[in-house]
């Protein structure tokens, strides 16, 4: 019975049968993978740092107001980035007012409403593909239903629905000089008639309300009339001599003007990026929601609240930090994409400001991109300050949502 | 020159003393009205049956203790009785408990309602990250409308109530979440009481705090009792004997026994009880 | 003698507490339906979304497909739409671009990303960790095009001097593979850091202490417990990183080149299929046009491979979680 079991002996032959890995060796092992790591995670901040320096070195120079100023031009002196800066400004606005709300509802509705059923889960698969979708896909995707609407209102250039907006023919007179004309709406053919106008150039009003013209006026040979349209003596005395197709329409919108396709406008190019980053806000927001501790949630409820009351007086304002950060971060990436707005065929050359949601526009990316583009190294240069800009405009972007935050989650500290 | 009406708020307060007196003194042998009655009430989560066919009346006025080893059904039983259990999907229940005489499993009882009457006290301190006024307004605020000097009362009064108001009379507006864990504790109480119930649901209150602390919620819970119909979920037996009237012993979801609480520590009706009370097992 | 002060009106609590006016419960079901009827509505939403997209790209492939045969396109090894008479549309060499730069893209970030997680999860002090992960997060902010600019005027030059350097001659072209590869590479090193980082730590602690408890150096411990553990997440990790970097336009349309053609040689310059979007959006083809419509085709194949990718992605990440929760 006092026999030393013969099986514990052999376990502690069978423990020092292995041939001794000498300790030192592993420790400097550690120590050298220690180090490599460190060394290979530096590459990330180099990366950062060559790239940051090649742009202020490549656009430093070209930073000044004027550039900020002036619109696009051909020269490189004389371009700039007002229309890119603001036009990345209103879409990402309208992008953010519209991404927002949507995302976090349903971020709210998975996280605090919806039963673990198959639709569920189904919902949740089709947001993170919907993450995984790339911008480019939903920049087609914003073509055919906001830029075209499926044709089903006609074609871009001649809306089947307008409001708000007063029609104007646009003829050129022997002369070169452009003339507008008002005509009720794009379809409409005006009646042509020959004869020929009366050209001048300065009409102004009389103190009796009859017209002054400072200029003698002579006949021209010239275009047509719209007999229907309330046209104005200011346009000059007319008698149409050739029938002339007008050169091109222009629209004078109101601030509430609306068509229908809305064509490469800056509400079609706010909602497209909405789609690029709603998955991205409802994803950051769900999880900034499963961030609320549940015990929170149980306290809400055994007091009586409904599940409306408890996510608006309780769930929602403690998890408000954590869903402003999400949409920073989304906005960011709004602010930054070009492949989407690019697809949905906006103009380069665009030397205005956008007034109103059908105004055409352009963005920093995709203005950034066009100088990079183009071969000359002028335009690389500004592309490079045009750069600068951009990541300015995104760390603005960044600090002022930082404040909102902090705003927002004082009285919890 | 003496007043006629002087001595009558004096008469009037020894009146009052004398009428509530008498009344505890009535209570304490006779037994009281019964508040909550539950008949065969079973509960599952999913598959599981957490409770086997329950009969158990809890008494007005009194406190009941809940005692048994982990897993036995107390804290399934506790839920059921202001429906928190309908935040977890799998679990359903039969059986009737009544409150009132109202069924409170049937569907159409308001849900919102019944935890107006029931308020709850959780096993960790959960105020929710808002000041401490807000904290036991919200539930106020929740069902009824009330002027700013209501409510201020209302807060102070049920601070009062939970014994915390002179500790946070001064920092009303600051965050709960800087108070301690008991105090976070008592005005979580606080917050249950503002909304006026009739029956105050504790689950395992202390469970997360220091002897001190614990101490503290205990006098509390002691106090309320002559204005609160009051359920303790414990894993603490000497707790349920400072505190409790009466006690109901559960095991593997059966209620094993439910007594006077002397009786349960000192003359227990089961074997299990005894094991359990004498700390042979749980 | 005065007599004795009024006494100050005195509420008691239950009086206090049935001062206020109840709140009507017909009102509060109302809103509890309206709003819940408001957020299902928001949360379908990115059905139809999702809907629209398949419906669209299906449509146009299929009037793209009525031009081209359905065994030309997808077989076919030459993609050259715009040569008028002599054009061909096979799918294959844009599949190959986007999969040469996305190989250089993934040879460079996903062993970079990984160590660096396990740099920042195992290793890192805290004041080195808070030092790196804005630097991580600033990296994951900058727009892509700004990396295609860089991938122009710092990658590319680097690697035509390496080149010059190595043998000789002019390898590398102002477009090549490698330089939008690199850039995509350093693009989606902050995704797989990320990801994988994240997936590191969810390893339980106790898995940690028990290897260090058996006499684990950190590098045992990290290398052979906590990243087998984590593989799945790392995994999930790369996969999506793929996909951003399958998805990627605006560095490839700057820096990759314009030539479709079936190569495997980093130094040579290719066209995406993200790239061949770009040029046909950008250039005036007409609405009508057989070159139009297959930039719909490719897009749907893109999108089709994207998915796939998603998919895999999200399944794995979800039997992850399921281990560890």
């Amino acid at each position: 019975m006092n026999q030393p079991n013969p099986a514990s002996r052999h376990f502690q032959g069978l423990i020092e049968r292995g041939t001794s890995r000498r300790s030192a060796a592993r420790v400097r092992v550690d120590r050298a993978f220690s180090l490599a790591c460190l060394g290979i995670t530096l590459i990330a901040v180099l990366a950062l740092v060559i790239l940051l320096a090649s742009i202020l070195i490549e656009g430093a120079s070209g930073l000044s107001w004027s550039f900020i100023q002036n619109y696009a031009s051909r020269i490189p002196d004389q371009a700039g980035i007002k229309a890119p800066l603001f036009g990345s400004i209103w879409v990402a606005s309208i992008c953010a007012i519209v991404a927002l709300p949507v995302g976090v509802a349903t971020a709210v509705y998975l996280e605090e409403f919806a039963a673990k059923n198959r639709f569920t889960n189904f919902l949740r698969i089709n947001i993170s593909n919907l993450a995984g979708v790339p911008s480019i896909v939903y920049g087609i995707l914003g073509l055919t239903l906001f830029v075209r609407m499926f044709g089903l209102f006609g074609p871009v250039q001649n809306p089947a629905f307008e409001v708000g907006g007063e029609t104007f023919a646009i003829y050129y007179d022997s002369m070169g000089e452009p003339l507008r004309v008002p005509v009720a709406d794009r379809n409409e053919t005006p009646r042509l008639v020959t004869g020929s106008i009366g050209y001048m150039q300065d009409i102004f009003d009389g103190p009796d309300g009859e017209l002054i013209f400072t200029n003698d006026w002579s006949p021209i040979p010239l275009t047509i009339v719209n007999a229907d349209a309330d046209f104005s003596p200011a346009y000059g005395v007319i008698t149409v001599d050739n029938a002339v197709e007008p050169i091109d329409f222009e629209i004078e919108k109101s601030w509430y003007y609306v068509q229908f396709p809305f064509g490469q406008t800056v509400l079609a190019g706010g909602l497209t990026l909405m789609l690029v980053v709603l998955p991205v806000v409802i994803i950051s927001s769900q999880e900034a929601l499963r961030s609320v501790p549940g015990s929170l949630r149980a306290g809400s409820m055994a007091m009586g609240a409904t599940r409306l009351q408890t996510v608006w007086k309780v769930t929602l304002p403690a998890s408000i930090p954590m869903i402003m950060t999400g949409a920073i971060l989304a906005m960011s990436r709004a602010i930054g994409e070009a492949a989407p707005i690019l697809v949905l065929g906006v103009a380069l050359f665009i030397t205005d400001v956008p007034q109103n949601l059908m105004d055409a526009f352009t963005v920093l990316p995709m203005q950034i991109y066009n100088w990079t583009s183009r071969p000359q190294e002028e335009f690389r240069a500004l592309a490079a300050t045009g750069i600068i800009v951009l990541l300015g405009v995104l760390l603005a972007f960044n600090a002022i949502a930082i404040l909102i935050r902090q705003k927002f989650s004082r009285p919890l500290q | 020159m003496s007043s006629p009406q002087a001595p009558e708020p004096t008469d009037h307060v020894a009146a009052k003393h004398a009428a509530t007196s008498s009344a505890t003194a009535t209570e304490a042998t006779k037994p009281t009205a019964i508040c909550i009655r539950c008949r065969s009430l079973n509960s599952w989560y999913g598959d599981f049956q957490a409770l086997h066919s329950v009969e158990l009346d809890i008494p007005e006025n009194r406190v009941t203790a809940f005692i048994g080893p982990s897993g036995c059904g107390k804290s399934t039983l506790l839920r059921w009785f202001n429906r928190m259990n309908d935040t977890i999907p799998s679990a359903r229940a039969d059986g009737e408990i009544t409150l009132d005489g109202e069924n409170v499993l049937d569907p159409r009882c308001d849900v919102v309602d019944l935890r107006r009457r029931v308020g709850m006290v959780f096993q960790k301190p959960n105020p929710f990250p808002k000041s401490i006024f807000d904290n036991v307004a919200y539930g106020p605020r929740l069902h009824r409308r009330y002027s700013r000097n209501d409510l201020a009362a209302l807060v102070e009064q049920s601070l009062r109530r939970a014994a915390i108001w002179d500790e946070v009379k001064d920092r009303l507006d600051q965050s709960a979440l800087g108070l301690s864990g008991g105090q976070q504790q008592r005005l979580c109480i606080a917050r249950a009481i503002a909304i006026g119930p009739e029956v105050l649901l504790m689950d395992e209150p202390c469970s997360a705090l220091d002897p001190r602390s614990t101490a503290a919620i205990e006098d509390l819970i002691r106090n309320l009792r002559d204005q609160y119909t009051i359920v303790i979920v414990t894993h603490n037996m000497q707790q349920a004997a400072r505190v409790s009237d009466r006690t109901a012993f559960f095991y593997n979801g059966a209620l094993i026994e439910s007594n006077e609480t002397d009786m349960i520590f000192t003359n227990p009706g089961h074997r299990e009880t005894e094991d359990y009370v004498s700390g042979r097992f749980g | 003698m005065p007599s004795t002060p009024p006494q100050p009106e005195y509420k008691t609590f239950v009086e206090i507490c049935e001062s206020g006016r109840p709140r009507s419960t017909k009102t509060r079901s109302f809103q509890e339906g309206g709003v819940r009827s408001l957020l299902v509505a928001c949360a379908s939403f990115s059905i139809l979304v999702t809907t629209l997209i398949i419906g669209i790209l299906a449509y146009e492939t299929a009037r793209f497909l009525q031009d081209v045969s359905v065994w030309d396109f997808l077989t076919g090894l030459e993609w050259n739409p715009l040569l008028g008479e002599e054009r061909h549309f096979g799918i294959w060499p844009l599949i190959v671009g986007t999969l040469l730069v996305t190989l250089v893209a993934a040879v460079f970030a996903l062993p970079i990303g990984l160590v660096t997680a396990i740099f920042l999860s195992e290793y890192a002090p805290a004041w080195l960790r808070s030092i790196l992960k804005p630097i991580l997060e600033v990296l994951a902010g900058i727009p892509t095009v700004v990396y295609g600019f860089f991938a122009l005027i710092v990658i590319t030059p680097v690697l035509q001097s390496l080149g010059r350097v190595f043998t000789g001659e002019d390898t590398f072209g102002a477009y090549s593979a490698g330089s939008a590869g690199l850039a995509v590479g350093i693009m989606i090193l902050p995704i797989v850091t990320s990801l994988s980082e994240d997936a590191i730590r969810a390893v339980p602690k106790g898995l940690r202490d028990g290897a260090f408890a058996l006499g684990s150096t950190r590098f045992d411990t990290s290398v052979k417990v906590v990243v087998p553990a984590a593989l799945s997440g790392i995994m999930a990790s790369y996969l999506l990183a793929i996909t951003r970097a399958i998805g990627e336009t605006m560095i490839v349309a700057l820096a990759a080149g314009g030539l479709s053609q079936m190569t495997f040689l980093p130094w040579e310059q290719v066209q995406t299929m993200t790239a061949y979007m770009v040029q046909i959006f950008l250039g005036d083809a007409p609405a009508t046009g057989v070159e139009y419509k297959s930039s719909f085709a490719v897009a749907g194949v893109l999108f089709l491979m994207t998915f796939l990718l998603t998919f895999s992605g999200y399944r794995i990440l979800i039997r992850f979680r399921e281990e560890y929760e």
